[in-house]
Parts: C-alpha cells; sequence; structure tokens
C-alpha cells in the first residue's frame, strides 16, 4: 500500500509537470495568437490547421540551432542560470491544490503533490529564488545589456516581493492558515476571497506582472533599451529555457492567484453537482473550473502585455514603493479595523 | 500669431488627481479598446491561398501576343527595347522562311526575344512604343526565383499561348 501511494504521488507529480510545459508551450502559441487578434492580425496559421504545431516546430527550431557560449563568459554560471530558472519554475506547481479529493473506487487520491502548511511560504521562496537564475545569467555573459537587465530584473524583484508579501498579510488574517489546501477549502461554494480582499487581489496581481517580468513590467527583457536584456547572449534552447520559464512562471502565478482570490476549484453550485454526479466526477469538473480559471488569468496576462507600453525604471520604483507598499500596508490596517469590528 | 490652421488645441496641465495617478481607469479603457480590436475581423488577405483584386490598369508580366489565326505579332522592330529606360529587353530578328507562315505574321520576327525581370520597371513604355500591338503588361506578378539568370526570361515564357490548345 505505501509502494501504490509513492507509485500516485509520482504519477500526480509527472503528470502536473508534463500539463505546465504543455501549458508553458501552448502560451507561446496562445500569445501570439492573442497579440494577433488584439492587433486585427492572423497569427501563426502556417503549421497545422491554424497553426496548432506552431509550438513543435518552434521547439524543433530552438534545439537544431547552434549553441553558442562566448569565450568571455563564465562558462559554469552560463550554463547554471537557465537551468536554475526553469528549475525553480517547475517547482513552484507543487503545493498548488488542482481540485477536491478524488474518489476511485475506495480509495481518496489528494489532487495536489504535497500539502505543507506553509505552502504560501514555500511560492515566495520559490518565487524569490527564480530571479538568481537571471541574475547569475545576466552577470555570466559578461556583456553589459545582459547585466543591466539582470541589474533591474534583481531590483524590480525585491521591491515588488516587499508588495507581494504584505497584500498577503491581510488575505492570511482572514484566513489564518498558510496552507494552500486549507485556502482552498475555506472558499466553498462562491465564498471566494476576492469579495472581501479586492484592494489585496489588485496588489497582487500588479506584483504577479512584475514578478514574472510580464509586460508593463518587462524591463529586464527590454528590447528598445537592451537588446535581449538578461538573455542577450543566450542562443538555441538555453534562450529557450529562459523564455519557457517566464511562461511557466505566468501559469503558476496564474494558478496561484486563482487559488488565494478567485476560489480555485470552487464554483457556485458546487455541492449541488456533487450530489448529483458522485465523488469520482465532482472533482474532475472542478480541476476544469480550476483550470478555466487559471487560463483566464493567463489570458488577462497576454491583454494587458499588448496594451499597456512599458513603464520606465524610475516609474516601476515609484509605483512599487510609494504606491503599492503604503496601499498594502493600508488594507492590512483597514482589514484588521473590520475583522474588530463586525466579527 | 495667427495661427495657421484651426486644429490648434491648449494643452492645461493640470496635476493628476488620486483616481488618474492610480492609473486604473485608464488601463481599463485601454484594455477595452484592445478587447474590441479582439473581435473585429482582421483585414488580412492571406497571400498564396488569396489574391487582392489587381486594378483595371496594373502592370504585370509581360506576354508577347498573337493574332486572331495564332500567329506571333511580333516583327522584331525593336522599337519595345530602343524604348525600354531600363535596357531589360534584348531580341534578335530573323526572316520568315517559306511555310512558316502560320507562325509569324510578318516577314520577320524575333528569334530571341528576352526580358530581364530584374532590370524590368513596369513602366509600360514598351507597350506604347509597339506599332503591331505585340506586347502586354497584363500578367500576373513575377514570381520568385533563386538565381539571377533565371530572371532572364525568353519567348517560352513571354509568348501566349494559342488559343485553341
Amino acid at each position: 500500500m505505501e509502494l501504490l501511494d509513492i507509485g500516485i504521488k509520482f504519477i500526480l507529480i509527472v503528470v502536473i509537470f508534463l500539463i505546465s510545459l504543455v501549458v508553458a508551450m501552448y502560451s507561446t502559441y496562445a500569445e501570439r495568437k492573442v497579440a494577433a487578434f488584439l492587433q486585427d492580425r492572423v497569427g501563426p496559421n502556417r503549421a497545422g490547421p491554424f497553426g496548432i504545431l506552431q509550438p513543435m516546430a518552434d521547439g524543433a527550431k530552438m534545439f537544431m540551432k547552434e549553441e553558442i557560449i562566448p569565450t568571455r563568459a563564465n562558462g559554469l554560471l552560463f550554463i547554471v542560470g537557465p537551468s536554475l530558472a526553469i528549475m525553480t519554475a517547475c517547482i513552484g506547481s507543487a503545493v498548488i491544490p488542482w481540485g477536491q479529493p478524488i474518489q476511485i473506487g475506495s480509495r481518496i487520491i489528494d489532487l495536489q503533490v504535497t500539502d505543507i502548511n506553509v505552502g504560501i511560504l514555500y511560492i515566495f521562496g520559490v518565487v524569490s529564488l527564480g530571479v538568481y537564475g537571471i541574475m547569475i545569467g545576466g552577470w555570466a555573459s559578461n556583456n553589459k545589456y545582459s547585466l543591466l537587465g539582470a541589474i533591474r530584473a534583481a531590483s524590480q524583484n525585491i521591491s515588488y516581493e516587499v508588495g507581494m508579501g504584505l497584500s498577503i498579510i491581510a488575505l492570511l488574517m482572514i484566513t489564518g492558515t498558510l496552507s494552500l489546501k486549507e485556502i482552498a477549502e475555506q472558499q466553498h461554494g462562491w465564498h471566494w476571497n476576492i469579495i472581501r480582499q479586492p484592494l489585496g487581489f489588485i496588489i497582487f496581481l500588479v506584483c504577479a506582472f512584475a514578478e514574472t517580468n510580464r509586460s508593463p513590467f518587462d524591463l529586464p527583457e527590454c528590447e528598445t533599451e537592451l537588446v535581449g536584456g538578461y538573455h542577450t547572449e543566450y542562443s538555441s534552447m538555453k534562450l529557450g529555457f529562459y523564455l519557457f520559464a517566464e511562461y511557466i512562471n505566468m501559469f503558476i502565478s496564474s494558478a496561484v492567484m486563482a487559488t488565494l482570490y478567485w476560489g480555485g476549484y470552487n464554483y457556485p453550485g458546487m455541492d449541488w453537482v456533487a450530489a448529483h454526479v458522485g465523488p469520482t466526477i465532482a472533482p474532475l469538473i472542478g480541476v476544469v473550473v480550476m483550470f478555466a480559471k487559471v487560463f483566464s488569468f493567463i489570458f488577462f496576462f497576454m491583454w494587458v502585455r499588448w496594451t499597456i507600453p512599458r513603464f520606465r525604471y524610475d516609474q516601476l520604483m515609484n509605483l512599487g514603493w510609494r504606491t503599492l507598499i503604503p496601499l498594502a500596508i493600508a488594507n492590512i490596517v483597514l482589514t484588521g479595523v473590520i475583522m474588530t469590528f463586525f466579527k | 500669431m495667427e495661427p495657421l490652421s484651426n486644429k490648434r488645441k491648449v494643452l492645461d496641465f493640470k496635476p493628476l488627481n488620486l483616481l488618474e495617478r492610480s492609473y486604473l481607469p485608464e488601463i481599463a479603457k485601454g484594455l477595452g479598446i484592445t478587447m474590441k480590436h479582439f473581435f473585429k475581423k482582421d483585414v488580412t488577405i492571406r497571400y498564396p491561398e488569396q489574391k487582392r483584386e489587381f486594378s483595371e490598369n496594373f502592370r504585370g508580366q509581360h506576354s508577347l501576343k498573337r493574332d486572331e489565326d495564332g500567329k506571333e505579332r511580333c516583327t522584331a522592330c525593336g522599337l519595345c527595347a530602343l524604348s525600354c529606360p531600363a535596357e531589360a529587353i534584348t531580341m534578335t530578328a530573323a526572316e520568315r522562311q517559306p511555310g512558316e507562315e502560320n507562325l509569324y505574321r510578318e516577314e520577320k520576327y524575333a528569334a530571341v526575344y528576352e526580358i530581364n525581370m530584374l532590370r524590368c520597371i513596369f513602366c509600360g513604355l514598351c507597350e506604347e512604343a509597339c506599332p503591331k500591338e505585340a506586347i502586354y503588361l497584363d500578367g500576373d506578378i513575377v514570381p520568385t526565383d533563386f538565381l539571377r539568370k533565371d530572371f532572364i526570361y525568353g519567348k517560352d515564357k513571354l509568348v501566349e499561348p494559342k488559343l485553341n490548345q
């Protein structure tokens, strides 16, 4: 029985890993399609019907390309950079609850790789590690543009982690737990945290954009100023890893936002559905709901990217330190006051 | 100073209020605009499968015309080559032999007629110059190729096919 449990966990890990990779792959396709539609264009439509095989073609291209390591670059760190970026991006998914425990036969399986009681802290830790991939890669390239990109990435992530952490504190005051599983369970039905924490969500959303280096906060790879930013010197699959890491980060942060604020796998009327379809199908519907929320967030990320121009560096710092952090602190105070007087 | 046009607009730089400083309403407005475009029909013409209609007087690839009996109209007078500002046309004249009356309309014809499509500027002066109405730029866009020599089109590509074939 022990062995079976380990086997099930192993299968779950592999499935989630594959899902994040496939989602990341098709996010590149979706990004181009969304960009095209928002600009009255067509987008990739040559590889397969509607260009659906475009990610495969891109992947094959990435693998076939010549691998260049600049002579003056630090050889070891040059390879460690993208590896670290993709690794930290992939392990973030371990604590996210994808659905309610599913019942197959007499066995109940958690649709979550591991439920650690400091789930949010784990996510924060992994996200903070992610910037090391960018920093190391940018520094090891021995190129001033890469270094500037790396510096920007580091300062941006540090600034916005503060705001993100503070915005989460107000949420934790309500939930009283750090475990993502318990937070998801508390939002049963329509009791989503967004209703009680709208301001906190907006702060978290803005910080998530900054943490994943997505436009309008994509200064580390700002093409107009820094050639390619931290990945200027990278080619072949090492570049692919950086791009992949960005998309996986987007997927994970969408899942975190869906879990923390938008009810995760919960949806109105889930009890009625669960009573009618049984304990095997109902969690699967929850998983579908969860992924629908995640994909909506991914779409939102892309929608924003093709709408809003990039921030200037001083504006970025202004927004982070002088707007978001005071707002987050005010949100904490407000939440505390409301909790004291209305409970 | 008098404004040159009535398009002048006086801007006043007021400090932004709190709502404007939060960027959020403007961002929402921008997102609304892009979303409107999301549902708009795209204007792209999917080129190789779908072609834009050319205008009536579009000048494309040249064709050497035949008359109603299928004889080549060109008499190798050389006026087209002379008129060509890009010097894209060369030809070699030859005399019609007895028995070739069904092939060429006049006693003299072009044995070799070449247009360098890389030199041609599609100005249409050759069709203006032609006294025999033998050359017209009524074809399609000249297709791409890999080698320069393949852009020199001879009679095999230029003479229009016979009507009854």
